[in-house]
């Protein structure tokens, strides 16, 4: 038995140490990104024609734990070559602990001037360094709707959030629930609720407001803040409004809440998400015509003077490793060729501005990027900016607590407890 | 038994390396950098723990953390042992093993799928997808959130969880002590006229009570570090944070290195008294040797 | 008569275990259901609704292990689990028995604080090793190798193994070592001939556990091997299976029995291991 056993052990470690693979060979990049799925395949895609013209391997792990293994990896000095980063607030904090590379010193940064919008570019630098790429965005601030049901019943879309709110009371009054809200993410509950306060700070205080806010120029007991909340709480908090009243924006799938959409007769008929909700009605509705069945109106102005801002986050690579063949791939990722296979498979909005709209799989996906690119304002998601103990951390929890029935007082002051914390260091 | 002196450290010196490199090393790197801040380049002294020890969510964490120690240790020990005696009466026995087993087989993501379909919730309107919610709406009750309603309800919910996966463990290591006891002394006992009930608590338990020991030490350091159930399921959200689930937070999310290891000592500490009470044992065997 | 009592006073005793039996296994029967149907039966009506009419199959569908076999593409997937798990199991196990023999019945100086230390090691969280580990893995060349893994599950597996079978070879009969002793046989010899047969039921059961938790890991294969397909094991491939904001978690029901398959049918096959009264007949009275 003993010898066997021993002898079966050799072999397979005799297998296994010739069987060995060392990470990054010559010619080839890591690359470690958040893909995974039907994402990942479309990121295959992309990279495709790179590997087939510069004959450069890329060895792409795509997993949900990214922020783990990244931090193991780059705090043991063995960082992927690139790595797409959960965030902008993250590429702050890798940048500032130079970990990342400079990349104005090799890329045409005439090129990406005349390619990107300021925005992409600003969010990009850190302190003079260009260190993160954008290579498509989501839009968050719309709200979905059944357009038959909306004109079965009479109802129009509303343009102000007064309408907005009329039509929410004129539903109830006719025996309708007019919200489908739901804030359940596993270990990322409360990143949707996050979402309505920012699209909401948008609409009634000044962009540069918004970005004090963000930056924790303002304090969360401030009552700009507190009145963000408060329109919020409006809506989430009126047990009339929502589908399933507070009880279910706590326990519900985010993925899942548009589904009361799509019931007969609609258990709700508005539900305020980005772009990215529409594979979700179509995995559980798969005869759902995008644009008939479902559609979307921008998420509508609330203080006039601030018109209709949007609110969006954007996929973010940066570069850890400098080696030619990193280069190549940051050179490939941030051109127009790339960008359209990646928005053209997923309906993803892209950040290149020679991206051709033809690339885009439908009209509803070009009636977005229509509305990005004609928005007065556009800021980042806020909570992405924020150190991660705030934007994925008292911020979710805060909201998600304010939804289950906490003060509002109570909610803001942990919040701020946690900033003043957060920030200092 | 008599070896020569060397002996001892040839069966020990893999063992011991092979610890000092993966835990003892890296155990040691952590108390270092504890007294650090988040980044490690600033000495700030016990800020760290003061921090564990004032911070409301901390504090919270460890009355979770004791809520566990008090239902989970108990739970999976006593039903682990009254599985493994019982199971060993009946013919199918290795079917119902697998069965308490199959938890323990499941990965963390298939379990928190599993049991969101247990507790899942929809409003009293729609047709429940949660099983628990299913049976209360058969008996015309409302729909209840399961893993919101604070305090309590929430982190029992997620003990049952604990329970459900860790049973087979306990039920495994128990079973395989269990049939170590020689059936001469079940049967003499039998013989004596002593009830089935008298022979588990006079033999069985007494026999038994040093693996008892070491599954119930098992379990409470599993509640230390229980981690995975909570983070897929709530993320401790609504009171139902924990020691574990903060640390890695503090570590992988908000990557504050400082308090992630102060968190980790913490977890060292909390484990003396288990240690006081393995050593004793330790005595006791050394003495009848 | 007599025989007839006892069928009778039996049946407590099987309605106790069966009740026990069909709670645990209900959640995973709600799993294994769930996986033969389509996401959007999912979503609006519960797994249990199918019972009504079992043998209805336009409810139910093969779609979820269609898509994750051929996503998975389980051959190369399933080839590396096997070279990490195998020897990330025998190896601590072996290792692990020498050190748990020598605790037991051997002097030597320092044995109890190792041993405190062996208990403090227990509740080390691995997420707190893996920097410091890594970088010297680094350094090695041993990241990113299959050797690098097995040292590291090796290493992390070993205190609970250790403790696990310490306690079981420590509650060996003592008359067995002395006369042993006596006999003249060598330590290594009455390791073999004596520890290891007689520990058989508690290695069956720490094979199983420390098999299933390098089957089941994730972080440490994600960190330390990465997760290239060349040598990603199952799970980093059944994780990325779900999209990044969870699309396709059905998906995740079908891959839990993919992936369950080996580890249970391991289980089953080392029941035999857990015979009664194994230590019968060596004590002589």
């Amino acid at each position: 038995m003993f010898k066997k056993l021993t002898f079966s052990l050799l072999v397979v470690l005799l297998i296994g140490i010739f069987a060995v693979n060392t990470f990054a060979a010559s010619g080839s990049v890591t690359v470690l990104g958040v893909w995974t799925g039907g994402e990942a395949e479309a990121f295959k895609k992309m990279i495709a024609p790179f590997e087939a013209e510069t004959g450069i391997k890329v060895e792409f792990t795509g997993t949900r734990d990214l922020p783990a293994v990244l931090t193991t990896q780059v705090e043991s000095g063995n960082p992927p070559d690139v790595s797409a980063l959960p965030n902008p607030g993250q590429m702050v904090e890798f940048a500032k602990a130079g970990k990342l590379v400079d990349l104005s010193t090799f890329m045409d940064m005439e090129v990406l001037q005349s390619d990107y919008s300021p925005t992409w570019l600003d969010l990009g630098t850190y302190k003079g360094k260009f260190c993160g790429v954008f290579i498509s965005a989501d839009l968050k601030s719309l709200v979905w709707y059944n357009p038959k049901e909306f004109a079965a019943a009479g109802y129009t879309v509303p343009t102000t959030w007064e309408e907005m709110i009329a039509l929410s009371d004129k539903m109830v009054a006719d025996g309708k629930t007019p919200w489908a809200i739901g804030f359940e993410c596993g270990a990322a509950s409360g990143w949707a609720g996050t979402d309505w306060i920012e699209d909401i700070m948008l609409r009634t205080v000044e962009p540069e407001v918004y970005d004090l806010w963000v930056s924790h120029g303002i304090s969360w007991l401030d009552e700009r803040v507190q009145r963000a909340f408060e329109l919020f709480g409006q809506i989430a908090l009126n047990e009339k409004y929502v589908y399933g009243g507070s009880n279910a924006i706590l326990t519900i799938n985010f993925g899942d809440s548009p589904d009361a959409l799509f019931t007969t007769p609609p258990n709700a008929y508005m539900h305020r998400q980005a772009t990215f909700i529409k594979s979700f009605i179509l995995d559980h509705f798969p005869n759902l015509v995008p644009g008939e069945d479902f559609d979307f109106f921008p998420f509508p102005p609330i203080d006039p003077e601030y018109g209709i801002p949007a609110l969006g986050a954007a996929d973010l690579f940066a570069m850890f490793n400098d080696t030619p063949e990193a280069r190549a791939f940051m050179e490939y990722i941030v051109s127009p060729e790339a960008q359209e296979i990646w928005v053209g498979e997923l309906g993803k909005l892209s950040a290149n501005k020679r991206v051709n709209p033809a690339a885009y799989p439908d009209d509803l996906t070009r009636k977005a990027a229509k509305i990005l690119s004609e928005a007065s304002t556009f800021r980042f998601d806020g909570s992405d900016l924020m150190p991660s103990a705030v934007g994925a951390g008292s911020f979710w929890t805060g909201v998600l607590d304010y939804v289950s029935g906490v003060p509002l007082k109570n909610v803001l002051m942990t919040i701020e407890a946690s900033a003043l914390d957060a920030y200092r260091k | 038994m008599r070896t020569k002196k060397i002996t001892p450290w040839l069966y020990i010196t893999p063992a011991a390396f092979l610890l000092f490199f993966f835990l003892v090393y890296p155990s040691i790197n952590t108390v270092y950098i504890s007294f650090f801040n988040y980044n490690s380049e600033k000495f700030v002294g016990i800020k760290n723990y003061l921090y564990c020890f004032s911070n409301e969510i901390m504090l919270n964490s460890f009355r979770n953390n004791t809520l566990w120690v008090v239902l989970f240790v108990p739970l999976t020990v006593s039903l682990g042992l009254i599985i493994a005696v019982l199971v060993d009466r009946v013919k199918y026995e290795s079917i119902v093993k697998s069965i308490i087993f199959m938890p323990m087989a499941i990965s963390f993501v298939g379990a928190g799928v599993i049991w969101k379909f247990v507790y899942a919730y929809r409003p009293a309107s729609a047709a429940q997808t949660g099983i628990l919610n299913a049976l209360r709406s058969f008996f015309q009750l409302e729909p209840l959130p399961w893993l919101i309603i604070r305090p309590w309800l929430n982190n029992f919910c997620l003990i049952i969880v604990g329970v459900w996966i860790w049973t087979g463990f306990c039920m495994v290591i128990l079973s395989a002590s269990y049939k170590g006891i020689p059936r001469e002394l079940l049967e003499a006992a039998r013989v004596d006229g002593a009830t089935e009930f008298k022979i588990f608590w006079k033999i069985i338990l007494p026999l038994m009570k040093p693996t008892i020991a070491v599954v119930a030490t098992t379990m409470t350091i599993n509640v230390l570090k229980v981690f995975d159930i909570v983070y897929v399921m709530t993320n401790g959200n609504f009171n139902t944070e924990v020691i574990a689930n903060r640390m890695y937070k503090e570590m992988f999310i908000f990557r504050n290195y400082g308090r992630a290891s102060a968190i980790a000592v913490i977890l060292l500490v909390l484990i003396i008294p288990m240690i006081i009470i393995n050593i004793q044992r330790f005595r006791e065997q050394e003495a009848i040797r | 008569m007599k025989k007839l009592i006892s069928i009778f006073s039996g049946i407590p005793l099987h309605l106790v275990i069966i009740t026990i039996a069909l709670i645990w296994i209900l959640p995973s029967v709600g799993l294994l259901i769930t996986s033969f149907r389509s996401s959007a039966d999912v979503a609006t009506s519960g797994w249990w609704t199918v019972l009504q009419h079992p043998f209805n199959f336009t409810c139910y569908t093969l779609e979820n292990y269609r898509e994750v076999i051929i996503r998975i593409g389980i051959g190369k997937a399933f080839w590396n689990t096997l070279l990490i798990t195998i020897p990330a199991t025998i190896i601590p196990i072996l290792i692990a028995s020498f050190a748990a023999y020598a605790f037991a019945w051997m002097d030597f100086p320092g044995r109890r604080l190792l041993f405190v230390i062996l208990v403090g090691l227990l509740v080390v969280p691995l997420q707190m090793t893996m920097i410091p580990i890594l970088r010297v893995f680094n350094k090695l060349g041993l990241a990113g190798t299959f050797p690098g893994i097995w040292f590291a599950h090796t290493g992390y597996g070993l205190p609970l193994i250790i403790y696990l079978l310490y306690n079981f070879i420590s509650g060996l009969p003592s008359e067995l070592f002395d006369s042993c002793s006596i006999d003249g046989a060598t330590p290594f010899q009455i390791f073999k001939k004596l520890v290891i047969p007689l520990s058989l039921p508690a290695l069956a059961s720490v094979t199983i556990f420390q098999f299933l938790w390098v089957w089941n890991d994730l972080l440490v294969a994600l960190v330390y091997l990465g997760g290239t397909p060349d040598v990603a094991p199952l799970t980093v491939r059944i994780s990325a299976l779900v999209g990044s904001y969870g699309q396709d978690w059905e998906l995740l029901t079908a891959a839990a029995f993919v992936s369950m398959i080996l580890p249970l049918s391991l289980f089953l096959g080392l029941q035999r291991y857990f015979v009664k009264g194994i230590l019968a007949g060596s004590v002589k009275g």
